[in-house]
């Protein structure tokens, strides 16, 4: 405890291409690049196989097969392929991306599928029953009520790739994993202690984040519960007011 | 009109949903396909605006082959209203209800006042509107159902058990109102129901459909309950067939008696006065409208609601023979309550001064 209240204390953590902020920028950079290019890959692919019912196998399989592979055997073989090929410092970025980009897009495309997969049939069926073309049922009707799906999918990617970005750190590149690998190599615990405390509050404010997004874009209508929040929260206030 | 030629539906898995189907549902009216669970109702209702398209023959629209439309041009100007309701969840009620309208390029402020008219007019109350489906009973969201498919108030209306997911009362509500709609605005709607009941209350005219999707008989109600064609819609139609008939037929001038009656809040010695022996009394309030039977034999003080017998139906001068003879058949002093058409009272009938009317009426079978 000491050590990390020492480590995050020092000035001299907070300064510099390796101090905290420059850091925390260079994950928060790997993690969104990767979550936008997996949500390019997943999202689409997840709305149209949801939306033809085509591909359903692709699905299922392609999301059971992610989950066993080893991500950092398969950095390393990315970087020894890859690397060769392209040379300078992206030999190094590129492979790291598209590992964590594997590893993001099997619970985004899964959410956007199950998401469309799961829209009331009686909707789907009215909507192009009331004269609406294919794209129209798509995008006005089961896009928007698979949003908390889709949502729920791209948080969980959110969440790993956070997480496993720190592995791009052990081939030489940037981000908070530095802390760890650099923290274990001097054997500063402090460091490596504060580096993975990062890496959790990182996580959490990503979430909070999206948290927030999604309550201002998903209707309420499709909150659970029968009665709205804010009918919930006067109940609420109701019970609780003295009189 | 809509009109079925030979139309006929096989799956790709082999079966024959609907075998050479040909019908016609008239301008205006309610037709109703009614048959046992798999018949093929649900797929010929959705040949009609080719959510399925038919295998071979035709089905026209005021003469135009709905084959040589555009599906969709063809769908939005028809309404759709299915089992489910098919709300969508993630719109309030009143952008459901303006759907059609926005789907056809209306400016929002006419499509959400049309919508909140509409509203009224399925008898939801306006501030529904700003709901979503999920706080909705599930007959309300029936009612959100026919509301949003006569947005755009399209000529003709398709209808699959819209009523069907509801308990037996607000069916009833539903059944009346939408009848009421009706005759305020004369569609053109074709109506699927597995329940015959539902079938003969609400159809101007029935086709009663076999498994195989064949035509066993296409009739007026009263026709099809007082001459079914054949072993299959007799039994289809059920017991009582001659009872549910009387629905059809209009009562003639029925010999009515006047009542004695007393107000409510009469005392008991001016009910058993006015009852001059009789063991029933009806009390009525001040515009003559029937509310109960009193016993005054076996009442003290003033006679109010509490005491009342409510047992008896009350029937309407001009309705049907099966509405006067039921409110003989149910009165407590076997003297059927008849009112006219503000509810106040105009006399009494007896069972079998009923039943002389119905022997009365011509012979043979109604049209
Ligand atoms: N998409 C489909 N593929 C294959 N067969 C189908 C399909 N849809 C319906 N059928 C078959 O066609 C027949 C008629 O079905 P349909 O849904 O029209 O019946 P229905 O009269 O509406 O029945 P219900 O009262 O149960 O709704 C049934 O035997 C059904 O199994
Ligand atoms: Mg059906």
């Amino acid at each position: 405890m000491n050590l990390l209240w020492r480590w995050l204390t020092d000035p001299a953590s907070w300064e510099g291409s390796a101090g905290i902020p420059a850091r925390v920028a260079e994950h928060l950079a790997y993690s969104a690049s990767t979550l936008v290019l997996a949500a390019l890959i997943g999202i689409p692919l997840g709305l149209w196989i949801g939306h033809t019912g085509r591909g359903r196998v692709l699905v299922v399989n392609l999301v059971n097969g992610m989950r066993s592979v080893p991500t950092l055997g398969l950095l390393f073989a990315a970087v020894l392929v890859l690397g060769p090929l392209l040379g300078g410092d992206i030999a190094f970025l590129v492979p790291s991306i598209f590992v964590l980009v594997l590893l993001a897009v099997p619970p985004i495309l899964a959410g956007a599928y199950a998401g469309v997969e799961g829209v009331d049939p009686g909707a789907r069926d009215a909507a192009r029953g009331m004269g609406m073309s294919s794209r129209e049922v798509l995008f006005r009707v089961e896009v928007p009520c698979a949003l908390p799906l889709i949502f729920s999918g791209l948080r969980s990617a959110a969440l790993q790739v956070i997480a496993t970005a720190t592995l791009a750190a052990s081939v030489s590149l940037g981000g908070l994993g530095r802390f760890l690998i650099d923290g274990q190599a001097y054997r500063d615990y402090g460091q490596m202690a504060g580096g993975a405390l990062l890496v959790a509050v990182l996580a959490m404010l990503v979430d909070l984040v999206f948290a927030v997004v999604q309550r201002l874009v998903v209707s309420p209508g499709l909150a659970p519960a029968r009665t709205s929040r804010r009918a919930a929260r006067r109940a609420a206030a109701a019970a609780l007011s003295p009189t | 009109m809509i009109r079925f030629t030979d139309v006929t539906k096989v799956y790709p898995g082999g079966t024959t949903a609907v075998g050479g189907l040909s019908l016609t549902a008239p301008t205006g009216q309610i037709t109703v396909l009614v048959g046992p669970s798999g018949c093929g109702k649900t797929t010929s209702l959705r040949m009609i605006n080719r959510m399925i398209e038919p295998t071979s023959g035709t089905i026209e629209i005021d003469g135009r082959d709905t084959g040589t439309l555009d599906p969709n041009e063809l769908r939005r100007g028809i309404g759709y209203v299915i089992q489910s309701g098919g709300l969508f969840p993630h719109r309030t009620i009143l952008d459901n209800i303006a759907t059609v309208p926005l789907l056809l390029g209306w400016d929002r402020a006419r499509a959400r006042a049309r919508a909140q008219d509409l509203l009224e007019r399925v008898g939801l109350d306006p501030v529904l509107g700003k709901r979503y489906p999920n706080q909705l009973s599930g007959g309300q969201q029936q009612r959100v159902g026919v509301a949003r498919a006569l947005a755009a108030d399209p000529p003709v209306m398709l209808m699959d058990e819209p009523f069907s997911a509801v308990d037996p009362v607000v069916r009833e509500q539903l059944q009346d109102e939408f009848l009421r709609l009706q005759s305020e605005l004369g569609k053109t709607i074709v109506f699927v129901t597995h329940d015959i009941d539902e079938a003969v209350k609400l159809g101007d005219q029935v086709a009663v459909l076999r498994v195989g999707g064949r035509l066993a008989q296409l009739a007026s109600p009263a026709k099809l309950l007082s001459d079914p064609h054949d072993d299959f819609v007799a039994d289809f139609l059920g017991r009582d067939r001659g009872y549910r008939g009387l629905a059809f037929a209009e009562a003639p001038e029925l010999p009515l008696r006047d009542e004695p009656v007393v107000l409510l809040g009469s005392s008991v010695e001016q009910a058993a006065a006015i009852a001059a022996g009789d063991r029933w009394v009806l009390v009525v309030d001040e515009a003559r409208a029937p509310l109960g039977w009193a016993e005054p034999g076996v009442l003290t003080g003033v006679i109010d609601r509490d005491h009342l017998h409510r047992g008896g139906t009350v029937a309407r001068v001009g309705g049907s023979l099966r509405a006067a003879l039921d409110a003989a058949l149910s009165s407590p002093s076997r003297r059927g309550v008849l009112v006219d058409d503000a509810d106040s009272l105009v006399g009494t009938v007896r069972a079998p001064d009923v039943l002389a009317a119905i022997e009365r009426r011509p012979d043979g079978v109604p049209a």
